[in-house]
């Protein structure tokens, strides 16, 4: 029986994050304590899942792999598959398998468990798992304050594993505990002591006890237990009751200092417990949503290797706060601020598709002729004149440095009034890019300053969400 | 490359009041500036031939050279509609030019309008650009915001010291515009003033800033040997160049922001017509393209006043004041009439056509004895530079 695991993972939370006294002040109740991380405007769950896709591979083994699976419960096109839109912008090869998993907060695990079998079946070598969510609770709610926005990657396979997947065990249960309608902007929740005990507690012991049945193990086999769970105090019953030690033997919850990332969470935990792990380690994952995955890996040797990826703790210690309730509100889609001037240059279905190479792959263009890198593509080089002979090149990957840029008080959203346009120059050859800078501080930034490219969503337009590359900082830790 | 000096001449010219002209739509302002320039000219409407039309905002005010057609009445002569950008006037203006030196027309019209505030926005617009993606959210303060963060940096000035230079542009401007009637913003203003006002596009504020008005202008153009047959004092086109560069400096590689090729290739190419070998001392007044202070700031250098990285030497000394050695926009430019897109470059010709002819319309701002004039605009990302250089005498 081929071995099978994960080979690659990383992880992803954005830049900003809400100090949950902001919310709590605003609506004269408690604060459950420490921050959420918040999705900036121009992030959503594609952009979300990219950033983790780009993180999990580090620019290795583009081309090995041969699926996409995307787990969310927000997923930004009901109709039209995000997974092929992800693979595009992580710049995968045309001829891999793509699906969605949606609509629980199992999605992750449930997508993470087809791409084990489907290596292990033989159907597919490497098969990249993404999983990202943006939930929003109801104003005033306890979800408002406990949902976090994030996205986690990670590469099942059977080669350089990472960790090898031992096995798993699930239960299927229908209950109307947590749910949204079509038509909810809001997570809807029945009573509080039903959806935690008979659902998530009861469940969460029963797929435990199963797998632990299935396999012969005990909880002192376990030298992590990764439980997502909807909250604090939910999360330290559940591991009283099954018997683990909170001190040792129990993954961070990730709860006081992101929130609770939907479908993304299980995914995002167990990269931050693998990032953590030594060899020989085994790693428990259990995921409750409609029925409980439970899921065992044995870290290897391998774990000891030099990974180039952003860690979980590093994108934990970046961040801004944003500084008002007000703010969640208009970036969460949720209030209307006035509008500024339209914007005028309306996106055409055919064009963006003509273009997609270079909106969403990031491809430029190398003259054959003289070596010249441009983007986006030019077919006639800049630089010697010659007319078509350009081969393309991806450059998504490169580093720059800021060569001009200004504070534009014009081009931005009432809520977020100022854009840094900039102009930097990428890599060696130095790649002339224009575009706006996300994630930053604007009185911060230089001529100068390093940036990296990150997939974000731009504006929209016609009934379609467009996306193109902004700049960003390059900030500590990892190769994004 | 051929030459068109002193073959064809200017004979009458008519600019309307620039402004928030909130009464009066482009069909009207194009009559207030034609009919001017007809009765400048002493000629009848019937007698022009053909009419170069410029616009450029034709999603608010129509399509082709409407309105041309509809105003004024023209009576089946070809109206032939213009776009390039900022830069729209000069190029209608030098298409009229070049037909007429043909041999094709005897009296043609170039006749430029806008519109701006039937918009409904103060701005240009978020937006701007070839592509709704590569350059989505691009505005013109953006744009140009980029080319002062850079020039600052490349020439070792502190952006305190960077954005003083540019106030004393805008500082000279408002004086100038101060004198004109036909100026949208006649305020003087000062350096402490300019430093305060609201940031638009950093390091640009608010008096770096061209307005945005309504306007329109007209020139009446016919060949050098008819011009006096219509009056004693007709201005001879002496030289033009035009210059489009690639249109996306802002993925171009090693572009340096501090500096055009179009700006350079398109005075460079009006010097050699017009016989000028050193700008600086042989023009006696210019009209430049100063939709932001460091346009005009860069326009200098590129266009051979001021040395390279040496323009603000210029700027501190005061040479291209109403009194300097080279008095550039000397009815307060862009800046104080505001940027009526397609009418800009036939307004700034208008003043130019006025002070060769000694007849501004204030004597304390007419220039003494000027022989030889510029007049220009530069559009586009911007890429895109027309000059047009007059004079008030043959040869």
């Amino acid at each position: 029986m081929t071995t099978v695991g994960i080979s690659l993972c990383g992880g992803y939370i954005p830049y900003l994050r809400l100090d949950r006294g902001v919310i709590a002040q605003i609506w004269e109740r408690h604060s459950i304590g420490g921050e959420r991380s918040v999705a900036n405007n121009d992030e959503d769950s594609i952009t979300m899942a990219v950033e983790a896709s780009r993180n999990c591979l580090a620019g290795q083994g583009v081309e090995e792999v041969d699926g996409l699976f995307f787990a969310t419960t927000t997923a930004p096109y009901k109709e039209k598959m995000n997974a092929s839109l992800i693979a595009t912008a992580v710049d995968l090869k045309r001829e891999i398998t793509t699906a969605d998993f949606a609509h629980s907060l199992r999605a992750g695990t449930g997508a993470l468990k087809a791409a084990f079998d489907a290596v292990k079946s033989g159907s597919m070598g490497n098969v990249l798992v993404a999983a990202s969510d943006c939930r929003i609770g109801y104003p005033r709610s306890d979800q408002e304050q406990a949902f976090g926005d994030g996205a986690a990657a990670v590469m099942a396979s059977s080669k350089n594993l990472l960790a090898t997947f031992e096995g798993s065990y699930s239960i299927c249960n229908e209950m109307m505990d947590v749910w949204r309608n079509p038509e909810d902007t809001f997570v809807r929740t029945w009573e509080g002591r039903f959806i935690l005990g008979e659902g998530y507690i009861n469940h969460m012991k029963e797929v435990v006890s199963g797998l632990f049945g299935k396999y012969g193990l005990e909880p002192k086999d376990i030298s992590k237990a990764i439980f997502p769970a909807p909250d604090v105090r939910t999360h330290g019953n559940l591991v009283k009751q099954l018997g683990f030690q909170m001190e040792t033997q129990v993954q961070n919850p990730l709860l006081s200092i992101v929130g609770h990332c939907g479908s993304a969470h299980a995914l995002l935990m167990l990269v931050e417990a693998i990032e953590e792990a030594s060899p020989g380690d085994m790693l428990l994952l259990a995921n409750y949503a409609d029925g409980a995955d439970a899921m065992l890996f044995r870290v290897t040797e391998a774990i000891k290797r030099e990974r180039n990826q952003r860690s979980v703790k590093d994108y934990i210690e970046e961040k801004s706060l944003l500084a008002s309730y007000a703010r969640f509100l208009s970036y969460k889609g949720l209030v209307e601020t006035v509008p500024g001037e339209p914007f005028r240059l309306m996106p055409s279905a055919t064009a963006s598709w003509r273009d997609r190479r270079g909106i969403l792959r990031f491809h430029g263009s190398k003259c054959t002729e003289c070596g010249k890198v441009t983007f986006p593509v030019q077919r006639v080089c800049y630089h010697c004149d010659s007319k078509d002979t350009f081969e393309e090149v991806p450059l998504s990957h490169m580093k720059g440095e800021v060569f001009t840029f200004t504070l534009d008080n014009l081009a931005g959203r009432s809520d977020d009034p100022v854009v840094v346009q900039t102009i930097a120059d990428f890599g060696e050859e130095k790649v002339r890019f224009y575009g706006m800078m996300t994630d930053c501080d604007p009185s911060e930034v230089e001529v100068g300053t390093p940036v990296s490219l990150t997939f974000r969503r731009i504006y929209e337009g016609v009934g379609m969400h467009n996306y193109f590359w902004k700049c960003r900082p390059v900030r500590r830790g990892g190769n994004t | 490359m051929g030459s068109i000096k002193d073959e064809v001449a200017i004979i009458g010219m008519g600019c309307t009041k620039f402004g928030e002209r909130w009464d009066m739509g482009a069909e009207d302002l194009a009559i207030e500036a034609a009919y001017e320039a007809f009765e400048d000219a002493g000629i009848e409407k019937k007698e022009i031939e053909a009419c170069w039309f410029s616009t450029v905002m034709s999603s608010v005010i129509g399509v082709s050279g409407t309105v041309a057609m509809d105003s004024l009445k023209l009576g089946n002569i070809p109206v032939i509609r213009n776009e390039n950008w900022c830069a729209s006037g000069h190029i209608a203006l030098l298409e009229a030019c070049m037909a007429v030196a043909s041999g094709a027309y005897d009296v043609v019209m170039a006749l430029g309008v806008e519109k701006l505030k039937d918009t409904g926005f103060p701005g240009l617009g978020t937006g701007r650009g070839m592509h709704p993606v590569y350059e989505a959210r691009r505005t013109s303060p953006g744009s140009f915001g980029l080319i002062a963060q850079r020039y600052f940096k490349t020439y070792g000035l502190s952006v305190e010291e960077g954005r003083e230079t540019l106030a004393k542009i805008e500082v000279k401007n408002h004086d100038n515009g101060s004198l004109c009637p036909k100026a949208h913003f006649r305020n003087k203003i000062t350096v402490e003033k300019v430093l305060k006002a609201p940031v638009i596009a950093w390091p640009l504020g608010l008096f770096d800033c061209c307005g945005n008005s309504d306007g329109a202008a007209c020139a009446i153009i016919t060949t050098a040997e008819k011009a006096g047959s219509f009056r004693q004092d007709p201005i001879f086109l002496k030289g033009f160049g035009i210059s489009a560069d690639a249109m996306m400096p802002h993925f171009r590689p090693e572009f340096s922001w501090t500096s055009f090729e179009a700006l350079k290739t398109s005075s460079r190419k009006a010097y050699e017509m017009a016989g000028i070998k050193n700008p600086r001392e042989e023009l006696d007044v210019a009209e430049v393209h100063d939709c932001f202070s460091i346009t005009e700031l860069l326009i200098y250098e590129d266009f051979g006043f001021s040395p390279r990285g040496k323009a603000r030497e210029d700027v501190d000394s005061g040479f291209f004041t109403r009194e300097g050695g080279l008095p550039v926009n000397i009815d307060g430019g862009l800046k104080c009439f505001g940027h009526p897109i397609g009418a800009s470059g036939l307004r700034m010709t208008y003043e130019v056509y006025k002070q060769l002819q000694g007849k501004a319309d204030l004597p304390e701002r007419q220039i003494k004895d000027p022989r030889l004039g510029l007049a220009h605009t530069f559009g586009g990302p911007p890429q895109i530079s027309a000059v047009a250089i007059l004079g008030n005498e043959m040869g």
